[in-house]
């Protein structure tokens, strides 16, 4: 019905192939994305909400969930810190390698993840490369928070690099010559001028991070070891639950993930919006 | 505060930026910097700026060698062609930031800061709008909120980078009248760039005018335009004609065209005119025979542009006249009439020289 | 030029930090797997990648590959064309819709197909009636990964085909050609780079999944075994050298993937300073 509305406006259309794009498109989104998500739909309706609500605060879950979120905040603060600074380093300077090092930071999005879940895990094993370094001062890394954090670190570092590098590209030199003019030293300048400029591109990268880090499945599991109540991560519980054929408490858990993605994408995307409109001129 | 500018020059890998250049600037002078684009202008703004270093030569702000000095302790004020105003900041924020900028030991107090700023806004004339954000201004107010924010270190000296250069005309007008007033009030040594001759002359002191890293003449506004150092000068201070041809007894000759030459000495020679300095008549006098015929006429304001052609013309001719001018001679396209230089110039002698072929008639 | 944090010692300062940072996070662990897939010698090395679960594996994968990519090249060209050169009621939601496979978490994925083609699921009981398997074997892999990288080349184009506008295009209908040939000849030479910077994104996706693909294979040795499942499986049964030599298989594909994308942004910065 809505493509037939579609089709009678299409005398106004000058370019050809909408009536084509718009099946191809609407056929390949319904049967790829939404006939399975309605699936998981149909599942979740079959749950009373009274079950719904035991399902998702059973108390080995809510643990998973603070684990998850707490993981996945370090991995993004983390993250916000590295990707400013390499961003920084990338865009301004000049040293032997930058070209090496540039390439180097999508790594994580092109190395499949259960590959960097076994090499992190075995890196930081305490006989490992690291982890036997690490070991003396009694820090250790596989089978706690700092190895979940580590591995969702590790995946998303590409998020706030490639999105704060353009941004600085695009900072006109007037910007910093601005600040200087007016006396202001590294630290103020950087802080008070430049950094403002970065923040829509700090925190939707950040942001980003932060989403993906919550979803990281093959990167932590082998790190985390999964321990029940200490690092058992969300999504492992829907492949545990899955596992012991409990399709709906698998459904209910994974309900949760996918709404809190979904929310938090909405947000940045909405923030986002904002914060442009602002800076052009919107009402202040 | 002056600034003495001595034996500055800049390369940038092969290509030279700046010959070496001397300037001096006195205390409360306005001067301006004209040139072609890729004349240095801009380079010798930003190295007394200190945003760039310059390869050689020292420069003084008063006694205050500040040759190695970074550009945030040289106490200047910089205006940019672009405003280059904090877009995250409010009008206010934008103006204050110098003051907040400093430290702790000599910040002012916040009360202190607010009045000040709240005091250059009310002579920028935008005190009302100390709340708003840069992109809620137009370009002119934009610019004035950038002078504000250059004042209020109260600086040694002002430097503005074509400051008008991304404003429409009437506008530009209005704030270059704005600045002169503004600066017989306050009293700063400024230098500023600009590539438009008409703001050069309107309001500077002193104009240097620059071509290929070189200075080619440092004058007031007056001398610079009655007496050109040289062609490039004269060439670039406004619309130019020419005229060559064979000089035999004081009597320049081109194809059926004829003028006397009074002191030109025999040869091939090149005379410049500007567009005022022709007259228009239905006949030839003895002093001059130029056949032109009239192939373009535009009235602008109070004059009207002519655009002359004959066989004996390399390019066209342009030609500034009178209305009252215009209707007498009933100019339209396609007249033919008669030009009579009031002044030509020369270039190619040691010394520049003026002629006037109708001082006799 | 002189910009803010010029001053030496801060740019060694933060190069430093930068460069020891980049090397302990992203380096040491590229070199870890090549360095623990040869641990024992270049022979066990050679042994482990000629067996018959490790050909096999590299052979679903592959197959994974050659279907996911075309089928998500051309939809996200459809996707791009439809999204960039029609206005219409839904453009955006459209465009929401396919981010969600970036949102989700790959297992998320993998479940909401399960419940779809699983024996329990809505359309398991006629898909047992008629005999075809598609979970826990290749075709639901096939499945979980196309949805987890559809996203990818649209997100490519749709960027690019925005700021490029359809100027060029309204001017070839003016000339009178036809969609194909307007696509051919005017489109596709400006998102050349763009297209296939989304394929090879695509591709190092559907090679690598791992998440949602553990979660429909059911992981029958030498059946249903990608090579990211064959890592796994490996490092499980505690043969750390076979697991890092299926491993550095598919590290040496992502630098591929690296140097295929930094040449792709090299000849593109080069182009743009030519102009």
């Amino acid at each position: 019905m809505i493509a037939q509305a579609l089709m009678r406006r299409r005398e106004r259309r000058v370019l050809p192939g909408f009536g084509l794009s718009l099946g191809i498109s609407l056929t390949f989104v319904s049967l790829v994305l939404l006939l399975p998500l309605t699936s998981l739909v149909g599942q979740l309706s079959q749950l009373s909400w009274s079950q719904y609500w035991f399902l998702i605060t059973d108390p080995r879950l809510l643990a998973s969930y603070a684990v998850t979120l707490f993981g996945a905040g370090v991995a993004a603060l983390f993250n916000a810190a590295f990707g400013l600074l390499m961003a920084w380093v990338l865009v301004r300077y000049e040293f032997p390698g930058k070209r090496l090092v540039d390439a180097l930071m999508d790594l994580p999005f092109a190395l499949p993840t259960a590959v960097a879940g076994i090499t992190l895990a075995t890196l930081y094993s305490s006989n490992g490369w690291i982890g036997r370094l690490l070991e003396p001062w009694g820090i250790s890394v596989s089978y706690t928070w700092i190895g979940i954090a580590l591995a969702m670190a590790f995946t998303s570092i590409p998020f706030v690099v490639r999105t704060v590098q353009p941004v600085l590209e695009d900072l006109p030199a007037e910007v910093d010559e601005a600040a200087m003019t007016l006396g202001a030293s590294d630290g103020h300048a950087f802080r008070r001028v430049i950094l403002p400029y970065l923040w829509p591109a700090l925190v939707t990268g950040t942001g980003l991070a932060f989403v993906r880090s919550l979803g990281e499945f093959g990167a932590v599991i082998f790190i985390a070891g999964g321990k029940p109540y200490e690092t058992e991560i969300t999504s492992l519980m829907v492949f545990v639950k899955l596992q012991e054929y409990d399709y709906a408490g698998a459904s209910a858990v994974a309900s949760i993930v996918l709404a809190t993605s979904l929310a938090l994408l909405l947000a940045i995307n909405l923030w986002q919006g904002r914060f442009i409109k602002r800076l052009h001129g919107g009402r202040g | 505060m002056s600034i003495r500018i001595s034996q500055i020059d800049k390369r940038y890998g092969q290509t030279r930026a700046l010959e070496p250049i001397d300037l001096d600037i006195h205390d409360g002078e306005l001067i301006g910097l004209l040139g072609p684009s890729g004349s240095g202008k801009t380079t010798l703004l930003r190295i007394v700026a200190g945003l760039e270093q310059a390869d050689g030569g020292s420069i003084h702000f008063g006694d205050r060698d500040v040759t190695r000095v970074h550009v945030r302790d040289r106490r200047i004020g910089f205006v940019f062609q672009h405003y280059a105003l904090f877009r995250h900041m409010t009008v206010f924020d934008n103006v204050a930031f110098g003051l907040t900028a400093m430290p702790r030991s000599r910040r002012p107090s916040s009360g202190e800061i607010r009045s000040r700023v709240m005091q250059l806004l009310e002579m920028v004339r935008l005190q009302d709008f100390a709340r708003r954000f840069p992109a809620q201004l137009s370009g002119g107010q934009q610019q004035r909120v950038s002078l504000a924010r250059a004042l209020a270190l109260k600086p040694d000296v002002l430097l503005l980078d074509e400051p008008f250069g991304a404003l429409d005309a009437k506008v530009r007008q209005e704030l270059r009248r704005w600045l002169r007033h503004l600066h017989e009030e306050l009293h700063f040594t400024s230098l500023f760039v600009t590539h438009d001759q008409e703001e050069a002359l309107e309001l500077s002191d002193r104009v240097v005018v620059m071509s290929n890293g070189r200075v080619e003449q440092i004058a007031t506004p007056d001398t610079l335009y009655r007496h050109p150092a040289n062609q490039f000068v004269f060439e670039f201070l406004g619309d130019v004609n020419r005229l060559e041809g064979d000089v035999e007894a004081e009597v320049l000759t081109c194809g059926d065209a004829r003028v006397a030459v009074p002191g030109v000495e025999n040869g091939r020679q090149e005379l410049l005119l500007r567009p005022h300095e022709i007259r228009l008549g239905e006949q030839p006098d003895a002093c001059a025979h130029l056949p032109v015929s009239v192939t373009a006429v535009v009235p602008v304001g109070a004059e009207v542009r002519l655009e002359l052609e004959a066989d004996w013309l390399g390019e066209p001719w342009l030609a500034t006249i009178s209305h009252a001018e215009f209707e007498r001679l009933d100019v339209k396209r396609g007249k033919r009439l008669f030009a009579q230089p009031s002044r030509l110039h020369r270039f190619d002698t040691p010394r520049p020289q003026t002629l006037a072929p109708l001082a006799t008639s | 030029m002189i910009r803010i944090g010029d001053a030496p010692r801060v740019r060694r300062l933060l190069i430093g930090t930068a460069l020891t940072l980049t090397a302990l996070f992203l380096l040491l662990p590229l070199v870890a797997i090549f360095a623990q897939a040869l641990m024992s010698g270049i022979d066990v090395y050679w042994q482990n990648l000629s067996s018959v679960y490790t050909l096999s594996a590299i052979g679903l994968t592959l197959l994974v590959a050659a279907i996911t990519v075309p089928v998500n090249l051309v939809f996200g060209v459809f996707l791009a064309w439809l999204v960039t050169r029609f206005d219409f009621p839904g453009r955006r939601l459209l465009q929401t819709l396919i981010d969600i496979p970036f949102a989700v978490s790959p297992v998320v994925a993998g479940l909401v197909y399960l419940l779809l083609y699983g024996r329990n699921g809505w359309l398991g009981g006629w898909l047992d009636a008629h005999d075809i398997q598609i979970m826990f074997a290749w075709p639901g892999i096939v499945l979980v990964t196309l949805f987890v990288t559809c996203p990818f080349v649209a997100r490519e184009l749709i960027p690019l085909m925005q700021t490029q506008g359809s100027r060029e295009e309204e001017a070839a209908v003016t000339l009178g050609a036809s969609g194909w040939t307007i696509f051919r000849r005017v489109t596709l030479p400006n998102i050349r780079h763009a297209l296939l910077y989304g394929v090879i994104l695509t591709n190092a996706r559907a090679v690598g999944e791992f998440g949602a693909v553990s979660v429909v294979a059911g992981a029958i040795r030498g059946q249903t075994n990608t090579l990211p499942l064959q890592v796994e499986q490996l490092y499980q049964d505690y043969n750390t050298v076979g697991a890092f030599t299926s491993a550095s298989l598919l590290a040496l594909l992502a630098l591929l993937t690296l140097a295929a994308k930094a040449a792709l942004e090299w000849r593109a910065a080069r182009r743009e300073t030519a102009t």
